[in-house]
């Protein structure tokens, strides 16, 4: 129970010092200390993450949904495609999907230009990919459990019963 | 010439304003001030909850429903009630839905007394409980309570108040402002006490849903306890509904139909939306309100914490999302340290007499606010501290 609210916390501010999450938990610190590490050595904690606002930056990201068909290769099924796949840093994510096509690829690039570019030399092209069909994402709203776009709060009246 | 009667009847006239109030129209001009004085969940109501509202207003219901409350809500808030609170009530003849517990504790009141009728009610307490019993025609008992007992109500202090003509005993746990709450042998004290003199209870257990350590005792689930309590609840908390504005009082029959008889000559019933909207709260936002209180807990830990460590005395609040630290270290009163505080610091929270005179020396600090405004509120309020103390 005590790991779990550990993890919410990291996972709401991975900035968070042991002191302050064994202020907010309860916990005595050291008991607190312990438990990261544990879980940072078992890779429950796989690793900590900045989260960005690149257009803040004045950075143009942009993200393609791929929809990729494949025939499994005998033995290996999908993975050996997937992984053909994976390793190259423009993808983003990739799933195995069920329904009408097998393999989502997020793909990241800086234009629309460049990530068709991607689909069309490194992913279509590969053995088993029967077809791809490519959605660019035009707004986020919110990622990751994120609301991209921030609203003003609702104002509270300063001092109430 | 005949001189001239005040427009106001004198029994509203002779009502003091809030001491909230006060404080409120200083923090008003202070737009850049920090307020820990906010007795209203920093939360937006749990979007299913939203979303079942927009529902409910997009197929049009907006009609008038049953003076005590639509039958859904209704049987809704009976099983919810006999899960949580312990206690079963019947849904047609035992429940009413109100506007806000503020309603419920009003109807209440004005149900059950006679003019000249004593009220015991332990304190420091939420700010409307005496003017309610004044309006309704009876003498508020105040019930002093002591950080050293953790503010909780003992049958000691209440015999003390009680001058034999005492009709009910008033009283909330978790507790605004002190975030005490009672343990079962306090309830069943308490019940005994109200047994022995023939009391009704009025119990506001609006806060019940935030209980920190251990679980909410109930004034109905103990024995002998349900017969002689109207309990009364609400939405505004755990659910972050202030706005909807939305509660309950459930009750013995004879009590709760002479309440709804009252209810529906005032406000009819309450608001449809919300009605419908709080089907959800009780049915599908268990998860929300876990996250609300856990949120709530941690804010807590911090701030008796870190409290306690610049010197102002905290006991342990165990509910609601009030700490309530003595500020007798600073040797000034409670007007005077919070007014300084405000004006020096731009920190507002409100003077424990606001609450009752055995508020006195204390402050309420309400986490009902972002950890980061929290913080920076902590901060301010520790330099000011200490710069006191010099
Ligand atoms: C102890 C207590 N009772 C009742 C209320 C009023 O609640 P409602 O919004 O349901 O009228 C409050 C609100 O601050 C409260 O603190």
């Amino acid at each position: 129970m005590a790991t779990d609210e550990i993890l919410q916390l990291l996972v709401g501010n991975a900035r968070l010092t042991s002191g302050e999450i064994a202020e907010r938990t309860g916990r005595p610190e050291g008991e607190v200390k312990k438990a990261i590490t544990k879980l940072e050595k078992d890779r429950v904690i796989r690793r900590y993450k900045t989260v960005v606002d690149w257009e803040k930056m004045g950075e143009e990201h942009v993200f393609g949904f791929i929809e990729v068909r494949v025939s499994p290769e005998r033995e290996v099924g999908f993975d050996a495609v997937a992984e053909r796949i994976m390793g190259f840093p423009e993808v983003h994510s990739l799933y195995l999907m069920s329904g009408t096509y097998d393999l989502l690829v997020v793909v990241e690039g800086k234009t629309m230009r460049e990530v068709a570019y991607f689909v069309a030399e490194r992913l279509a092209p590969l053995d088993h990919v029967i077809s791809t069909a490519t959605h660019f994402v035009l707004k986020r709203y919110k990622v990751d459990g994120d609301v991209m776009e921030e609203r003003a709060e609702s104002k509270r009246l300063p001092v109430t019963p | 010439m005949a001189e001239t009667r005040s427009r106001i009847a004198s029994r509203v006239g002779a009502l003091p304003p809030s001491g909230i109030r006060r404080f409120f129209d200083l923090v008003e001009k202070m737009p850049e001030a920090v307020s820990l004085g906010i007795g209203e969940p920093d939360f937006v109501t749990p979007w299913r909850i939203r979303e079942t509202a927009i529902y409910s207003l997009e197929r049009g219901h907006t009609h008038y429903t049953p003076n005590q409350g639509t039958r859904e809500l209704r049987e809704k808030l009976a099983s919810y009630l006999a899960r949580k609170f312990g206690a079963a009530y019947d849904p047609d003849a035992e429940l009413l839905i109100t506007v806000g517990a503020s309603e419920a504790i009003d109807v209440a009141l004005r149900t059950i007394l006679e003019p000249g009728d004593g009220v015991l009610v332990p304190q420091p307490c939420f700010v409307s409980y005496v003017p309610c019993v004044v309006l309704a025609g009876g003498c508020a008992r105040p019930v002093s309570t002591v950080a050293e007992e953790g503010f909780r109500v003992q049958v000691e202090g209440l015999a003390q108040a009680d001058d034999g003509n005492a009709r009910a005993l008033l009283m909330g746990y978790p507790n605004n402002p002190t975030g005490a709450t009672l343990t079962r042998a306090d309830v069943e004290g308490v019940v005994g006490y109200a047994a022995e003199r023939d009391l009704l209870v009025v119990s506001d257990e609006i806060y019940a849903e935030l209980t920190y350590d251990g679980s909410h005792v109930s004034v109905a689930s103990v024995p002998g306890g349900k017969e002689r309590t109207i309990l009364i609840g609400g939405f505004s908390k755990a659910w972050a509904m202030t706005g909807w504005r939305l509660g309950f009082a459930a009750g013995p029959a004879e009590i709760i139909e002479a309440m709804t008889k009252l209810h529906s000559y005032t406000v009819m019933c309450p608001p449809t939306v919300a009605q419908e909207a709080a089907v959800e709260a009780l049915e599908g936002c268990e998860g929300e309100v876990d996250e609300m209180r856990r949120e709530y807990n941690q804010r807590r830990r911090v701030v008796v914490n870190r409290l306690n460590a610049m010197g102002l005395t905290c006991f342990e609040p165990r509910g609601a999302f009030y700490a309530f630290p003595s500020i007798a270290s600073t040797g000034m009163g409670s007007e005077e340290f919070a007014e300084r505080l405000l004006r020096e610091e731009k920190v507002a929270v409100v003077p424990g007499a606001a609450f009752g005179d055995c508020g006195e020396g204390f402050v309420r600090c309400s986490y009902a606010t972002s950890m980061s405004v929290l913080e920076e509120a902590l901060g301010r309020i520790r330099a000011f501290v200490e710069r006191v103390g010099e």
